[in-house]
């Protein structure tokens, strides 16, 4: 095992200016069937994963269901607590952070904006509520802070008084972005936000996304298992697999020139709508990827196809190379076996 | 085009005309699905795509006539195999559904038995359809499951639905719509919940054995990624109705309906990135289908719309042989403006 390392992307001399957000070596471990006399079956979602991101950078994490992305993004939220390593905000470890000024600083978009929206309030008090909590402003002042985000996400300002029930999909997707961004943070957590919409509406959302960003300058950590949707929104991308962090690096040299080959069979799944390609060659054993027996070597290598021997025993080192990082044997040239 | 594989001289096995759905609501009539005809040939797929609530899965349930009581099917025909699906009694469909005319949807599990193996379950709709000793059963169920690439067919008929991941289930399902030998298979956004790379292999298991079986496929879906590299033919759905309908070539390399070009521009394509640096969007929602419809029911959503397109009835009619659209635009004037309004209000 490697000492901590700062992957993707690197924290250049940004000039003294703190990384705005970063993870080393962050580890979630669950206990799976846990019982009195028996402390249950350890489940790993989460293995080591050091990331960084600077202010106004969008970092991608892509994956298959059960990566791990999905209890990443919570523990990056301070919604779960790390079984090891740590979690740093605008330079300062989380737990010296006092959870209200977290909160202030980092929100979430969640996937789902059925059910991450309370049915009972209006859209006003939805929007209104992070901030009657952070206590800022005065009625009026947040009368007016209230109105001037629904304008700014695109939600007419009649729907002020509507319940999330009367919206679409697309409009709740925009409360919920409205919700995160009142109290102005510098950081929004997006766990697939448009995978419950249309295509029509996900364009709609991921359009503002990027508008909001560039007026805001504001930082995300994108969540998505759609690698077309991931290439529009980051300047990063992480690859998951079984709670590791396998490929990172810039977009674009990892869309482009992708070297784990979990990676390149994530990218050649991609099924763009080229009539007449038929359906690509994934070059991909048909394992299912299970966190509670993970393979020992390689956790990939019972569906790699360029699998070496040692795949199947040894466990890559993790290798990073300025903001790039890859975990396996195939690209260890400096190997010593 | 290396996977179109049907006879275009081969007779349609299913034909659809005039085909329209109402369902009673409380506000009155909602119209689910107007005016669909198409037809799908033994190894011929047929797309339905379009956005949630156009209509596709009624028109899916229709066809296997499971729709909800509050519904009701009228068409000048559907023909299958010389029954008129419209019009038989609810027995002569029961033989046919699940037997001549196979289903597989999203969620494996809503059609699963979680109680029953897998077993149990493939041999229950062969024993029902067509008789036979259990043994004959379970060896077909044995040589299906090693079909849809089950490693272990043996040990996995014994094991129940949960203990399968979603790809396997889905794999499940597909043997278990083989077990009798069906002519047409309906599949609903069969790899919607699965991972990009399982939705590889099983649309590729899917077409492999469309291809062995000589079955027809109605394959619906939203994604219009998965419709160009499966699809012979293509309907484009809102609204309920079919606004534009073709070959995959055609409606993917000259789409003429505004709303089928606003899709296409609406995918974030790979390597490539609009000049202003944002994706194509279609502003607005889709309009209520309750009550009578008259004019285009896109015209709320069209960059393009002018008077004409609130009156009367719009018709489908041809862009070119066989490709069809239903807009009162020329072809060549249904080209979006390239830069639409960002962000703006759903
Ligand atoms: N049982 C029902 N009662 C009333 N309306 C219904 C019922 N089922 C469907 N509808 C309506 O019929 C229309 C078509 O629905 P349908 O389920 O066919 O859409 P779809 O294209 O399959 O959408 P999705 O992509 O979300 O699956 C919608 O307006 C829907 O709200
Ligand atoms: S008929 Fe009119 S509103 Fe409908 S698609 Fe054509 S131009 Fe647009
Ligand atoms: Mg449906």
């Amino acid at each position: 095992m490697t000492a901590a390392v700062l992957s993707a992307p690197a924290p250049q001399a940004a000039a003294g200016e703190p990384l705005a957000l970063e993870t080393r070596d962050l580890t979630k471990e669950f206990r799976i069937g846990r019982k009195w006399y028996s402390s249950g079956q350890p489940l790993r979602a989460v293995d080591g994963v050091s990331l960084s991101l600077r202010k106004g950078e969008v970092l991608a994490i892509v994956g298959e269901s059960g990566c791990g992305k999905t209890t990443l993004s919570r523990l990056m939220l301070g919604l779960q607590q790390p079984s090891a390593g740590e979690i740093f905000v605008g330079g300062e470890p989380l737990t010296n952070v006092d959870r209200k000024v977290f909160s202030r600083r980092v929100q979430p978009v969640f996937q789902d904006p059925y059910s991450s929206l309370n049915p009972r309030k209006t859209i006003g008090e939805i929007i209104r509520d992070p901030l009657q909590i952070h206590r800022i402003g005065t009625s009026a002042e947040q009368n007016a802070e209230v109105e001037a985000i629904m304008e700014r996400v695109g939600l007419a300002r009649r729907l002020i008084h509507s319940y999330p029930s009367q919206l679409s999909g697309g409009q709740r997707q925009r409360v919920a972005i409205a919700r995160a961004l009142v109290i102005k943070p510098e950081i929004i957590i997006c766990d697939e936000p448009t995978s419950a919409l249309d295509v029509s509406v996900q364009a709609q959302i991921l359009n503002l996304l990027q508008s909001l960003r560039e007026q805001m300058n504001l930082t995300y950590l994108f969540i998505s298992h759609d690698l077309s949707v991931v290439e529009y929104m980051s300047d990063y991308v992480a690859v998951m697999y079984l709670g590791r962090i396998v490929e990172a690096g810039p977009a674009a040299e990892v869309l482009r020139a992708p070297r784990h080959p979990y990676t390149r069979a994530l990218l050649s799944s991609i099924l763009t709508a080229d009539p007449g390609l038929g359906l690509p060659e994934v070059n991909l054993g048909r394992g299912f990827p299970d966190p509670l027996n993970p393979p020992n070597g390689c956790r990939f290598h019972p569906r790699c196809v360029d699998a070496l021997d040692k795949c199947a025993t040894v466990m890559p080192r993790r290798i990073v190379s300025g903001s790039e990082l890859i975990e396996c044997h195939l690209h260890d040239t400096a190997a010593t076996d | 085009m290396e996977h179109r594989k049907y006879d275009p001289a081969d007779a349609p096995v299913l034909t659809v005309e005039g085909m329209n759905v109402d369902i009673a609501v409380p506000a009155g009539a909602l119209h689910a699905v107007t005016d669909v005809s198409f037809s799908v040939r033994q190894r011929e797929t047929l797309c339905l795509v379009g956005e949630s609530g156009c209509g596709k899965t009624i028109t899916s349930l229709a066809l296997m006539r499971l729709l909800p009581r509050t519904a009701k099917l009228t068409a000048r025909k559907i023909n299958f195999e010389g029954h008129d699906l419209g019009r038989i009694s609810e027995r002569q469909m029961a033989r046919l559904r699940g037997n001549r005319i196979g289903m597989i949807f999203q969620d494996p599990m809503t059609s699963l038995n979680p109680v029953y193996t897998i077993g149990d379950q493939l041999e229950e709709v062969y024993l029902r359809h067509r008789g036979g000793s259990r043994s004959a059963a379970r060896k077909r169920a044995e040589y299906l499951l090693e079909k849809v690439g089950i490693i272990n067919p043996g040990q996995r008929l014994g094991q129940f639905p949960h203990q399968l991941s979603g790809g396997l289930r889905q794999r499940m399902m597909i043997a278990m719509m083989l077990m009798c030998e069906p002519k047409i298979i309906i599949a609903d956004e069969p790899t919607t919940a699965l991972d990009v790379t399982v939705q590889v292999q099983i649309l590729q298991l899917l077409r492999s054995l469309q291809d062995e079986f000589n079955m027809g496929m109605i394959l619906i879906t939203h994604n219009l990624g998965v419709v160009a590299r499966m699809a012979d033919q293509v309907a484009v759905m809102y609204a309920g109705r079919v606004v534009e309908q073709g070959s995959a070539e055609d409606v993917f390399r000259n789409p003429v309906h505004p709303y089928t070009r606003g899709l296409l521009d609406c995918m974030p394509k790979r390597g490539q990135v609009a000049a202003n640096g944002r994706l194509g969007s279609i502003p607005g929602i889709v309009p209520s289908l309750v009550g009578q419809q008259r004019g285009c029911s896109f015209r709320n959503r069209c960059v393009l719309q002018r008077q004409a397109c609130s009156e009367g009835q719009i018709d489908l009619r041809p862009a070119s042989s066989g490709h069809l659209y239903r807009c009162i635009l020329e072809p060549a004037a249904t080209v979006l403006p390239t830069t639409l309004p960002v962000g703006s209000a759903a």
